[in-house]
């Protein structure tokens, strides 16, 4: 091997590491200690929590069953925060959707399916009006989406004041239609093979996440939004329709708030004016601790997952310990939320100062 | 005329010109509902009507208003904990003087401890802001998070009484005494503020911090101390609002001390005509922000409107409100009449 070669080599491996560091040092950082983190409590919660079955696999998809709505709302929340937006009216756009849906199946008698289509219509429309404001008249999106706040739950209180039950039987059935997986079964007492599974809503949870990764990172519509998000100068100058984009990711995430509206009330299977009272700060902060800056311009829908589902087990945890009241689950989560925060401040500082 | 019509133009182009009509539309509404609105009578000694019942409960929102503008003017965000850390101020006021007969300490330090731990949530939210560069938004999220939580564990989630009467001169009123004591606090907390403003440089401080913090560091300012400050300042606004809060019902109940008061908090701020981007701001124009929330809510409450569905209502006005006060409606205007004008000139020259 002569010295140029040898240099060459050298060269090559400087720059792998350095490519190396910069992945780690990036925001990819931030999404790795968010994965990093979920795999040490889970495994912390394997040991802690031997003797209550916590390894079992119907307990993990259990995080999943009990937050599907809150997953597709968080894609939604992760978009509008990726043009640094912020919209604040989803938990009570959730509520609304629920009120909507149990007050027309069982006052309207209208069947489960046209009545998740009417909802669906409501959310996208309550998000292009959000977006209007917002994108065509320029105003605060923390102040427009705080209006659609108080809108959304006051139109839930205006519905009905009275809690709804839901007894639609083609909703239930979809509510408490269980898929089983294929794998990972547990013998129980009998001896008979169980396997677990999930309620449709976890499907289309996944489904939704799936399709709004590739729609962030393979289409031009996805790769405008970071450009957006990420300097809404350069976006213009680049050609872009920045008011348009702005108000078609409000419509989307209007529509996917709705969504994991119905996907909640699948869950609760009822509906009343103080339900989902601070979701959307539950989204914000699975969001955030997913490692999407408030700033925009960067994020990653994946990351937005494990913060849910970082939330979720720290639910667990509080509830199988037991004598926890669950407001520890609400400091711990903030605790969390402050600690990703300051490392994601520390990391911006950091690479600030390197330039 | 030509002088009139600038006089009438240098009203209208007054910060406090749009906060004001909206004030007066609210009241003039109420006036049409209730013809005895601006009646004030004497009750059991004290004064007694709307118009007190106003200024008494909104002079909570008023305090914490005036904390909310410094917040933004300075960092350009809003501060979301306020409604937790006034829950938790509460908390530790009652823990401190405890649920017997007479008090476990002397009435002043249940007025000081819940002012420093407001001065210590405060300190924290400024951290993170200013030191940690984090947007105030997520910084203030953890304690609207938490603080609610530790104000739970503090009561031991339960709603905890005080006995002694004293205890509520400060959120009804002091012995014979007409006027509510919280309008004192209020104008107490709006006066010293104003002639801090006034009459030492902080007022340009906190402005240009708010403009551009990069080029107030560059001026010699420290920025950071600035906005650390305000933040203390406002969480402490909150605390001395929630301790009126629970004066009020001589309890706390943490879970509803000062629920979604952050959301007026910030609304009065906006309706006060203050740019939440930060910069210039209005002291007063949030005071009257905050009077007009309440006088919404109170002429809402009149009109029968339950509790549940009040935020509908309210959400309407408010965006009614913003919209037009933000520049983009203004810039319409102005292009549709220059429109109409340079098409009728270009149809004079053809």
């Amino acid at each position: 091997m002569n010295d140029t070669e040898l240099r060459w080599q050298r060269f090559e491996h400087k720059k792998v590491m350095s490519l190396i560091k910069e992945k780690l040092l990036g925001h990819n950082f931030l999404l790795f200690v968010t994965v990093a983190l979920f795999v040490v409590m889970y495994i912390a919660g394997l040991f802690v929590y031997k003797d209550k079955n916590f390894g079992n696999m119907q307990v993990f998809l259990n995080l999943l069953i009990s937050n599907a709505g809150l997953i597709i709302t968080s894609v939604g929340m992760t978009m509008v925060l990726i043009i640094a937006g912020i919209d604040i009216s989803v938990g009570s756009v959730v509520a609304v959707t629920c009120m909507m849906l149990a007050s027309m199946m069982e006052k309207g008698k209208i069947d489960a399916l046209p009545a998740i289509a009417i909802v669906l219509l409501f959310g996208i429309a309550f998000g292009a009006i959000q977006g209007w404001f917002i994108a065509y008249m320029k105003l605060q999106p923390f102040i427009v989406t705080l209006a659609g706040m108080f809108f959304a739950r006051g139109l839930t209180a205006v519905i009905s004041l009275e809690m709804i039950t839901i007894t639609n039987k083609t909703f239930l059935s979809i509510a408490q239609h269980k898929m089983y997986l294929p794998f990972g079964g547990s013998l129980n007492k009998r001896g008979v093979m169980i396997y677990p599974y999930v309620y449709p809503t976890v499907a289309a949870a996944l489904i939704i996440l799936v399709l709004a990764f590739i729609m962030l990172r393979y289409t031009k519509f996805g790769r405008s939004i970071y450009a957006v998000g990420g300097s809404e100068q350069s976006a213009m100058l680049m050609g872009l329709n920045v008011k348009r984009i702005k108000f078609l990711v409000y419509i989307i995430n209007g529509f996917l708030a709705s969504l994991g509206g119905v996907a909640f009330c699948l869950n609760t299977t009822g509906a009343f004016v103080e339900l989902a009272k601070g979701f959307e700060m539950e989204a914000i902060a699975a969001t955030v601790i997913g490692g999407t800056p408030l700033t925009g311009g960067v994020g990653n829908v994946f990351g937005t997952l494990f913060g849910v589902l970082i939330k979720a087990t720290i639910e667990t945890f509080v509830s199988f310990q037991g004598t926890l009241s669950s407001w520890w689950s609400k400091i711990i989560i903030a605790a969390l939320l402050a600690f990703f925060i300051i490392l994601q401040s520390l990391l911006t500082m950091r690479k600030e100062r390197q330039r | 005329m030509k002088k009139s019509n600038i006089k009438s133009k240098h009203i209208i182009n007054h910060p406090l010109f749009l906060p004001l009509v909206c004030l007066l539309l609210v009241l003039i509404v109420n006036l049409i509902q209730t013809p005895s609105f601006f009646k004030i009578t004497i009750q059991n000694g004290v004064l007694y009507g709307f118009i007190i019942d106003i200024i008494n409960r909104s002079s909570g929102l008023i305090i914490m208003a005036v904390g909310m503008t410094l917040v933004v003017a300075s960092s350009g965000g809003t501060d979301i904990s306020v409604g937790a850390v006034s829950a938790l101020a509460g908390a530790v006021c009652v823990a401190v003087l405890g649920t017997g007969e007479s008090y476990r300490m002397p009435y002043i330090i249940s007025l000081l401890l819940p002012l420093i731990a407001g001065m210590v949530c405060g300190a924290f939210n400024g951290f993170l802001v200013s030191y940690m560069r984090v947007q105030p938004m997520v910084a203030t999220l953890i304690l609207f998070t938490a603080g609610r939580g530790i104000a739970q564990l503090i009561t031991g989630s339960f709603i905890l009484y005080v006995k002694p009467v004293q205890f509520q001169y400060l959120g009804s009123f002091l012995p014979n005494v007409p006027i509510p004591t919280p309008c004192f606090v209020a104008t107490f907390v709006i006066l010293i503020t104003w002639l801090t403003l006034k009459y030492t440089s902080l007022n340009m401080f906190i402005q240009s911090v708010g403009i551009n913090p990069k080029a107030s560091h560059l001026v010699g300012l420290n920025s950071k101390m600035i906005t650390f400050f305000t933040y203390v300042f406002c969480s402490v606004c909150a605390a001395g609002a929630g301790l009126i809060s629970v004066s009020r019902t001589a309890s706390i109940d943490a879970n509803n001390v000062g629920l979604n008061v952050e959301l007026d908090a910030i609304l009065a701020v906006a309706i006060g005509g203050n740019s939440l981007s930060g910069g210039k701001f209005s002291l007063f124009g949030s005071v009257i922000g905050a009077i007009t929330i309440q006088a919404l809510t109170t002429t809402l409450y009149a009109m029968h409107v339950s509790a549940d569905q009040l935020p509908l209502y309210k959400a309407i006005v408010v965006i009614i409100i913003v919209a037009l006060q933000s520049p983009e409606p203004k810039r319409w205007y102005y292009m549709i009449k220059s429109g109409i004008s340079s098409g009728r000139s270009a149809r004079e020259a053809n």
